[in-house]
Parts: C-alpha cells; sequence; structure tokens
C-alpha cells in the first residue's frame, strides 16, 4: 500500500468534472494506492487567481502546502491547474526569500507555518513513476485490445516544470495507455493549450485552439481522446458541439479522464467511473472493445 | 481588494524585475522566440517580444492597458523555450496583476471581469463553485449571452456534471483561510 495526501481541486470533488475524482479514486482502490484527502483544503486560486492579486494567490495555495506538512506525504492532485499553481508556490517560496518571508507572515496570521518540505505531485506522475507500468499491466483485467487513443496532455502537467516528462514531447501517457492494451496514437499537438479558463471570456480564440487539437487527433485516427486535466477534459468535450457549429465541423470525439480508461482494464464498472457523465457518449466506441 | 490608485515605485521593467520569476526581463535578446510559440499571439495588440520591449522602453500605460497579457493562456511555451530563461508567463501575471491594481484594464476583453469574479468566489468562501461563477460572470458582462449558455447548462445538469450546492470548509478553516488572505492584502502585494 502506497500512502499520499489528496488534493482533488474544485473541479474534479464537485464540479463539472467530477468523474475525474470518481475514477481516481476507484483506480486508486484498484492499485492499492491510499488518498487521504486534505482536511478542509482551498481553492489553489488556478490562474485567475495570479493574475489578480499574485501575493494572495501564494498565501492560498502555501495554506494548503502547510496543512499538508502535518502529514509529510506527497501532496497529489489530478488537476494540471491546481498541480502548476501549488508546485510553483512551492518552489517560489525556496527560491525568492522575500516572497517567503510575505507568505509565512500571512501564514502566521492564521496559525499556521510551512517549512517547505512538501513534494507537490500530479497524478499522473504518480501512476507512472511510482506505481510503475508493469505493475499497472500486471492488474489489468480487461485489455482494451487496440482501442485508438490520442493522448492529451494539454500545458500545465509538463511545463513550465522542472517536470517528470519532456515539456514538448511527453511519453509517460502513451506508455500508460498502451500498458492498458490500448493504441497511443500519434498525436502532434498532445502538448499544446486549449485555451484553459479563457473558454469563459474568450470563447472564439478558445474555440479556435480547441478545433485545432480536435483535427490533430481525429486526423491521426483517434477514436477518443485522453486527457489529465479537468479543464481540458470541459473544454474538448463540453465545448465540442459549438466547435462543430462555429466551424461547420462533425467532430464525434469521446474526450475520457485517463483514469477511467484505467478503470475499464482495471475491470471497474463503467457507473463508478462517471462514464456516462462524458457529453459526447463514450459508450459505442467503447463497446467496440469492452463490456462497460 | 479594491484597486488603489496606481503607485508608481520606479520603472516599470524595475517593478517586473522585483517581482518573482521577472528578474530576468533585462537578459531579453528580442529574439522572437516567445511570440513565435504563443498560440495567441496574433489576437494581442502586441506580441509577447514586443511587449518585453515596450515595457523595457518604459511605454507604462501602453503596456498596462494592452489586452495582450489577458489573452495568455499560461500554457509556459513561452517560458521552456525562452533562450535567456525569461519567464514570460509569470511576466504575464504580473503586468495582469498591475494592470488591476492601477486600474487600466483593457475592456476590449472580459478576461479581467472573469478573473475577478473567480477570485471573489476564492476569497470569499475558498472554493469555487463553478454554476454560480458562470452565472455571476455572464450576468456581469453579457446577460444575453447567459441565455445562450443555458441549452449547455441544461446538459451539463442532466449528465450530473453540475451542482448546485458549493463546497464549504468548515467555518473555523473559513476563517482561518480569511485571517490569511487579509494579512496578505494589508502586506499590499508581491
Ligand atoms: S524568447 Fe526570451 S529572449 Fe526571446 S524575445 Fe522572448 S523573452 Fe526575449
Ligand atoms: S504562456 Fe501565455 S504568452 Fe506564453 S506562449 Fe502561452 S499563451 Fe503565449
Amino acid at each position: 500500500m502506497k500512502y499520499y495526501t489528496y488534493f482533488p481541486g474544485c473541479s474534479s470533488s464537485d464540479g463539472g468534472a467530477k468523474a475525474y475524482g470518481m475514477s481516481t479514486e476507484a483506480v486508486a482502490r484498484a492499485l492499492d494506492v491510499e488518498l487521504i484527502e486534505l482536511e478542509d483544503w482551498n481553492c489553489c486560486g488556478s490562474t485567475p487567481y495570479t493574475s489578480v492579486d499574485e501575493l494572495a494567490s501564494f498565501c492560498s495555495s502555501a495554506r494548503n502546502l502547510a496543512l499538508a506538512e502535518d502529514k509529510g506525504l506527497d501532496l497529489v492532485t489530478p488537476c494540471s491547474a491546481c498541480y502548476v499553481i501549488l508546485s510553483k508556490t512551492n518552489s517560489y517560496l525556496k527560491e525568492y526569500p522575500e516572497l517567503r518571508a510575505k507568505v509565512d507572515e500571512a501564514l502566521a496570521a492564521g496559525g499556521l507555518e510551512y517549512h517547505r518540505t512538501i513534494k507537490v505531485r500530479h497524478l499522473l506522475d504518480v501512476f507512472a513513476n511510482d506505481i510503475g507500468f508493469d505493475e499497472i499491466a500486471s492488474k489489468v483485467k480487461r485489455n482494451l485490445g487496440g482501442l485508438k487513443v490520442a493522448p492529451y496532455y494539454g500545458c500545465q502537467v509538463v511545463r513550465p516544470g522542472p517536470s517528470f516528462d519532456d515539456p514538448e514531447s511527453p511519453q509517460s501517457l502513451d506508455r500508460l495507455i498502451e500498458c492498458l492494451g490500448a493504441e497511443a496514437t500519434p498525436f502532434p499537438l498532445k502538448a499544446r493549450c486549449c485555451g484553459g479558463s479563457l473558454i469563459i471570456s474568450e470563447e472564439d480564440l478558445a474555440l479556435g485552439l480547441i478545433r485545432k487539437l480536435l483535427d490533430s487527433a481525429s486526423s491521426n485516427e483517434a477514436e477518443c481522446i485522453a486527457t489529465v486535466c479537468p479543464l481540458c477534459q470541459t473544454n474538448l468535450d463540453v465545448y465540442q458541439g459549438r466547435v462543430n457549429k462555429k466551424f461547420k465541423t462533425s467532430f464525434k470525439l469521446p474526450v475520457l479522464f485517463f483514469t477511467q480508461l484505467m478503470g475499464l482494464a482495471l475491470g471497474i464498472d463503467g457507473k463508478t467511473l462517471g462514464l456516462e457523465k462524458c457529453i459526447v457518449s463514450a459508450d459505442k466506441v467503447l463497446a467496440k472493445y469492452v463490456e462497460i | 481588494m479594491e484597486a488603489t490608485k496606481a503607485q508608481v515605485t520606479g520603472t516599470l521593467v524595475g517593478e517586473i524585475s522585483r517581482i518573482p520569476g521577472g528578474e530576468r526581463i533585462r537578459l531579453c535578446i528580442q529574439c522572437g522566440t516567445c511570440s513565435a510559440s504563443c498560440p495567441n499571439a496574433n489576437r494581442m495588440d502586441h506580441t509577447p517580444r514586443k511587449l518585453i520591449a515596450m515595457a523595457r522602453a518604459g511605454m507604462r500605460e501602453e503596456v498596462l492597458s494592452s489586452n495582450s497579457m489577458w489573452l495568455c493562456a499560461s500554457c509556459y511555451l513561452c517560458t521552456v523555450r525562452c533562450p535567456r530563461e525569461i519567464k514570460i508567463t509569470d511576466i504575464m501575471h504580473a503586468l495582469e496583476c498591475l494592470s488591476v491594481r492601477e486600474n487600466v484594464s483593457s475592456a476590449r476583453t472580459l478576461t479581467p471581469t472573469m478573473y475577478r469574479s473567480f477570485s471573489d468566489f476564492v476569497y470569499s468562501i475558498g472554493s469555487v463553485p463553478e454554476p454560480s461563477f458562470m452565472i455571476l460572470f455572464y450576468l456581469l458582462t453579457n446577460p444575453l449571452r447567459a441565455m445562450r449558455m443555458i441549452p449547455m447548462a441544461f446538459s451539463l445538469l442532466t449528465h450530473g456534471r453540475m451542482s448546485i450546492k458549493a463546497r464549504r470548509l468548515k467555518p473555523e478553516a473559513e476563517r482561518q483561510f480569511k485571517a490569511i488572505l487579509d494579512k496578505a492584502e494589508e502586506l499590499g502585494g508581491i
């Protein structure tokens, strides 16, 4: 059994990406990974907070780090946006003494101290590197038999780094997909941007980016896309209809969390994995290969 | 968290270089790698490379009131590619914060309002309930667009992807969180 402190983030805990949280927990159980949810965690603030009040954003992330320090376990999150903010705060507190002094003072106002001993990890890193591909492959109960999956990393899981994988041409998700028996298709835009939260304020711009990603995936014959981030999933899945309307395209690519694919291969049922929450249904594609 | 009057503490480039991540701005060689990597450069008033040149030339107003940094999606591609290891994404965030503080944010993009509604939720309850955040944002910006969003909201609801109730921290945790943020505010920014 391996233990981690778990930071689900707003979106995966109860928001639009609830299926990510559900499948993460189910897969962790199947792999003997114990995710202990950080008590009373607060929102990481994501990009918006950083862009409005940077000090407040560092302080709110630091509160989470300080709370996690009690347990001394690595802090793992499935959300790339949480990951980038928490790990950036963590490394900047080490690098910049002036920032650290201010953050320490703010934390003290809440009765907290942070000694900078925590490691922040993305869930993909934990599965790929702590559990390992061989171990995962050995637990596969339903081989995904050649299902063609476009491995989509997006940005913040590998950038700015230093990261567990290459910042522009990462491989860990490809290998993970393959150890489930599925096929990782070539995907030249695998680490390019989906527009993130700009889908809300700059919809046209973001729809253009999403279109390019869907194009790249489908022209390489992917039958579905696997993501490692709630924002990416939402943009590619929920807004796929909007892309089709705007660009007169006819994409029908299911967008799954990588944990949902893992769960299927590990023998977990579709309901537990929240498969029915996909807006572009994955049922038909998956039914060709496994019983859901 | 209100926008205060401009407190000009020196040149723009000086201010940026004092912010974590901004310290290498003076080392820019204007190679343009950042602009060539940026997925959104074509919609920006000034490309990332040019924005840095302008900041260094002291064009404070033009820089802070441009839409450039508000179209940055924080993809960090420029940052990992810059041959001078300049953290351009961090500089974008710093410019956003400065433009908010000086109340000169570009009116041609809705991103500042969106970020603000998001941050207000973080501050007030420590989490962001997506539906309420979206509703607040659309009401603030364009109620007609809120109407257009109804079918999408409906589809999210029927797929079990919208919770009406916001996650709340325990009262003592919420108080602690606020105490930390209030202190941060008192410290007056980075
Ligand atoms: S990539 Fe770096 S050195 Fe080149 S123009 Fe951009 S900031 Fe300057
Ligand atoms: S981080 Fe921002 S400025 Fe840099 S390439 Fe990405 S969108 Fe452009």
